[in-house]
């Protein structure tokens, strides 16, 4: 039988662990649920819950930071910044689509999966926003680390660890994190046509143009038209995002076009298509399909995506796009995982982490969710590990290198 | 002046074998990378935090991480301490030595080694100079950017061991933000890569942990960096103010307002006399605070930003505002910025704090630290990031007066415990070494701090590396 903990607090939490830690019973941290399938499956003797632990602590929009305990959804946060006219920068992904699960992602869950989006190639990742953290490692202690100040770097980065740690290091009890303003206006260039290898050529040069883009993503032909209900330009779609000022935004759309028009004449979308665009990227919509095909989120240079693409296809059947200027490619295979053949192509084209996101669940027992590291670093990271969590309580197997 | 900050007691069984290793080092390195006598050593006792010097064993200048690691294997093998040096440019004494310790200085490895301007990536070896960078990538329109004022001098693995930041750090975030990969080689010689051209590597942010650790986790050797896309234009306007109080809140009220700068830097009076004789920059001489806000883009959007920060400045009382109105003029505006700690040094020794405070305790802390400077009978002179709440106070005083420098010390260390006091931190970018080593139970309660030293346990069990800095030497755990 399943025992489900839910303290109510920080010291509720250091109180299961500490016994847990005694006990050597192993804890599965969870907190709204919404992406459980990420990683490789925990087997845990209990489960402990941070649904409780919620509210936000401190919010001064003048200082452009904010507290949360963990277990806040992230619904109530992204409220409460919207009504001061402010955001996540990073734009976190909600993987309820493509994993059709249900219920409220939590900001502790955000930070401890480093869930980002679209922005986070100009504006850094989720780790980049966290500033502080107060969390329970695994001898039962609360630890704090960071602070609530944008510059910090009186002694080790812990921060930095927590963020992407898959609840394996300490349960997060509270997080503190940087916010901006909501630029006032956003505007998409369209770029019509393009094959895969066009496209990386385009978003290179326009990421090298002085005029911010915010969002550079190539949507083949395959996928163009479950964005925004269709509306898009007929063939595959290049976009870039634009976001500031109004009339700062509309100047360097013009310079954007103008500066990529040997590649075809670009269309514009306005700030409310482009608002849901770039949530539907964000949210990865084409395959979002209520299947468990497989589904790759690879990471690689920008330069080396589309190889990528191309080189599976040669062997196998596989559908993809593209987000970060073509260095973050969503690989939707047809029938197997072919977990063997992606891996060695990443590698091939210099390098890269290709994470298993979904898959059946046969496929998924077998399959290292994340990309396997040198032994050298596995054997760091395990000391790391063992350095917070000692007895190995924390979501056993969640970041395993062998399924 | 007398050390109130200790060091760890040298390893006797290190200084009797002095001669062995440094026969030892000789087998392992080319000829040239060996210095060992005293005349060669005196210049790595120290660094920018010249209060402090102890002349170390030996210095070696490997030329390539196969040697770097190699010396660090046979440092392990025998217990011996090793201090990783950049240009040493450290303010807070992150690269001084000890006398039973090696330095491993990286200026030999000074290469570009990769330019990809298609990904916006730098790879480069880890004693390349910040500026060196930005100088590469200049011609294509692209930029390295974090800034520190020392960037002349100060190298890319220093940037990375001190985390540092910088002014236009406000928009484009500290190296950390800016890091992408290392190559680094741990206490025992191992050579681990950590991150890369592609973003967000799975399992633990070892790159995260390793950026600002001080040379405490392993050396880095090399670094991928990314680059950025030039703004098509930059414009530093300056806004003088009649009292200290009235620019800090200036400044929260133009973040809170939702614009930002690229950079926002403070100056009060002390601070512009000196940086204006220095450079001949044409900072108002008649205010008791200044802030220099910069702005990028086109000429309209640097246009339609200004006319929004102005009419913030206004309402604050802003008595001068005078616009940059040539490259030239730009320029001199920041060289008298960025040569503010140089030009203080030549009218007076002086201590650079570094706390961090949120911005609505900007005025606050301001004027607390001139009364608690006043009460030791000293003078200060506030020059610093104001737009991220990075403070940088410089105590003056007479590095000659024994009296003089305690008293420096000690209103140093006020002003520290009250920039946590006020929600902040004790460094923002200059590092912890061993200057502030000895407050981080200021900032961290014993498990904290406890937590971070079993993590830095878990890279070097045997506390070789760069060890009497950043970890109060009580309540380490036992090697």
């Amino acid at each position: 039988m399943i025992v489900h903990f839910e303290p109510a607090s920080e010291e509720g939490i250091a109180t299961v662990v500490r016994s847990a830690a005694a006990e050597r019973v192993t804890l599965a941290i969870v907190g709204g649920g919404t992406r459980s399938g990420l990683g490789n499956p925990v087997r845990a003797d209990r489960t402990l819950s941070t649904r409780r632990l919620s509210g936000i602590v401190t919010y001064n929009p003048a200082e452009m930071t904010m507290s949360a305990l963990a277990g806040t959804p992230l619904a109530e946060i992204e409220a409460a910044l919207a009504a001061n006219g402010q955001m996540l920068s990073f734009e976190p992904m909600d993987h309820r689509p493509i994993f059709a699960t249900t219920g409220e992602p939590t900001i502790g869950g955000v930070f401890a999966a480093n869930v980002s989006g679209p922005r986070r190639y100009v504006a850094g990742a989720a780790r980049d926003s966290l500033l502080g953290v107060r969390f329970v490692n695994g001898r039962g202690e609360a630890i704090k680390a960071g602070g609530r100040v944008m510059k910090n770097v009186t002694g080790l980065d812990l921060v930095k660890l927590m963020a992407g740690s898959y609840g394996t290091l300490g349960i997060l009890t509270e997080v503190t994190f940087k916010v901006l303003p909501v630029p006032p206006a956003a505007a998409t260039v369209v770029v019509p046509g393009l094959n895969d290898a066009e496209a990386a050529a385009v978003m290179a040069e326009a990421m090298a143009q002085p005029v911010e883009v915010s969002g550079a993503a190539h949507l083949p032909e395959s996928v163009r038209g479950r964005f925004i209900d269709g509306a898009l330009p007929g063939g595959a779609a290049t976009v870039l995002r634009l976001e500031g000022l109004a009339a700062s935004v509309e100047m360097r759309s013009e310079k954007l076009v103008a500066a990529l028009s040997r590649f075809g004449p670009g269309s514009k979308l306005d700030s409310a298509e482009t608002k849901t665009l770039w949530t539907e990227i964000r949210n990865v919509k084409p395959y979002a399909d209520g299947t468990a095909r497989p589904l790759w989120r690879v990471s690689a240079a920008p330069s080396a995506g589309h190889q990528l693409v191309a080189a599976l296809r040669l062997q196998t059947g596989v559908d993809a796009f593209y987000d970060w200027q073509g260095g973050l490619v969503w690989l939707r295979m047809e029938a197997g995982a072919e977990a063997e053949l992606v891996r060695r192509y990443v590698r091939a084209l210099g390098g890269g982490h290709a994470t298993l996101v979904r898959a059946e669940g046969g496929a998924r027992a077998g399959i290292p969710a994340f990309e396997p590291q040198a032994p050298a670093v596995a054997q760091l990271s395990e000391r790391v590990r063992a350095a917070l969590d000692p007895a190995g309580i924390f979501n056993p197997g969640r970041l395993a290198a062998v399924a | 002046m007398p050390e109130t900050i200790g060091f760890l007691r040298p390893r006797q069984a290190v200084l009797d074998r002095r001669r062995e290793i440094i026969a030892d080092l000789a087998d392992l390195l080319p000829e040239g990378c060996l210095i060992s006598d005293e005349r060669g050593l005196k210049p790595f006792e120290t660094d920018a935090f010249l209060a402090y010097r102890r002349l170390p064993l030996a210095v070696v200048l490997p030329e390539t991480t196969e040697q770097v690691a190699a010396v660090l294997k046979y440092c392990s093998r025998y217990g011996i301490p090793v201090v990783p040096r950049g240009a040493g440019t450290s303010l807070s004494g992150g690269a001084i030595p000890q006398e039973d310790a090696i330095v491993v200085g990286l200026s030999k490895m000074s290469r570009i080694l990769d330019v990809d301007l298609f990904n916006r990536t730098a790879t480069v070896e880890a004693g390349v100079t910040n500026l060196n960078i930005s100088e590469a990538v200049g011609a294509d329109g692209f930029f390295y950017a974090p800034d520190p004022s020392s960037q002349l001098a100060c190298t890319i693995g220093g940037n990375i061991g001190m985390n540092s930041g910088g002014a236009h750090c406000l928009k484009y975030g500290v190296t950390t933000n800016n890091l992408l990969g290392v190559k680094m080689v741990l206490f025992d010689g191992t050579v681990i890569e950590l991150g890369g051209k592609a973003l967000d590597a799975p399992g633990y942010d070892l790159l995260g942990l390793a950026c600002g650790s001080e040379g405490q986790l392993g050396i880095v050797t090399e670094a991928t960096v990314r680059l950025i896309a030039k703004p098509e234009g930059a414009r530093p306007v300056l806004f003088g103010f009649a009292s200290s109080e009235a620019a800090g809140s200036c400044v929260a009220d133009i973040i809170g307002s939702g614009i930002i700068p690229v950079a926002i830097e403070f100056m009060d009076r002390p601070a512009i006399e000196i940086c204006e004789a220095f450079a001949h920059a044409g900072y108002p001489l008649d205010v008791e605070a200044l802030l220099i806000v910069e702005v990028e883009g086109s000429e309209a959007e640097m246009d339609a930003m200004l006319q929004g920060i102005i009419e913030i400045a206004r309402r604050h009382g802003v008595v001068t505002i005078k616009e940059s109105q040539s490259a030239l003029e730009a320029a001199l505006i920041w060289k008298g910025r960025k040569s503010a700690f140089g030009a203080t040094g030549r009218v007076a020794d002086y201590i650079c704090m570094d706390g961090t405070v949120p911005l609505s305790q900007l005025s606050h802390v301001l004027r607390r630290t001139g009364e608690i400077v006043a009460s030791y009978g000293l003078r200060v002179a506030n020059v610093f990031h104001a737009g991220d709440g990075n403070m940088h106070p410089l105590i003056l005083y007479d590095i000659n007066d024994p009296a003089d420098a305690a008293r420096a010390e000690a209103a140093g260390n006020d002003i520290l415990k009250l920039c946590v006091e006020a929600g902040g931190c004790l460094t923002g970018e200059h590092g912890v070494g061993i200057e502030k080593r000895d407050l981080m139970h200021h900032q961290y309660g014993k498990a904290d701090l406890g937590q971070q030293m079993a993590v830095r346990a878990a890279f070097d069990p045997q506390w070789l590396l760069n060890p009497s800095k950043v970890f109060p030497l009580e309540g380490r755990p036992a090697a």
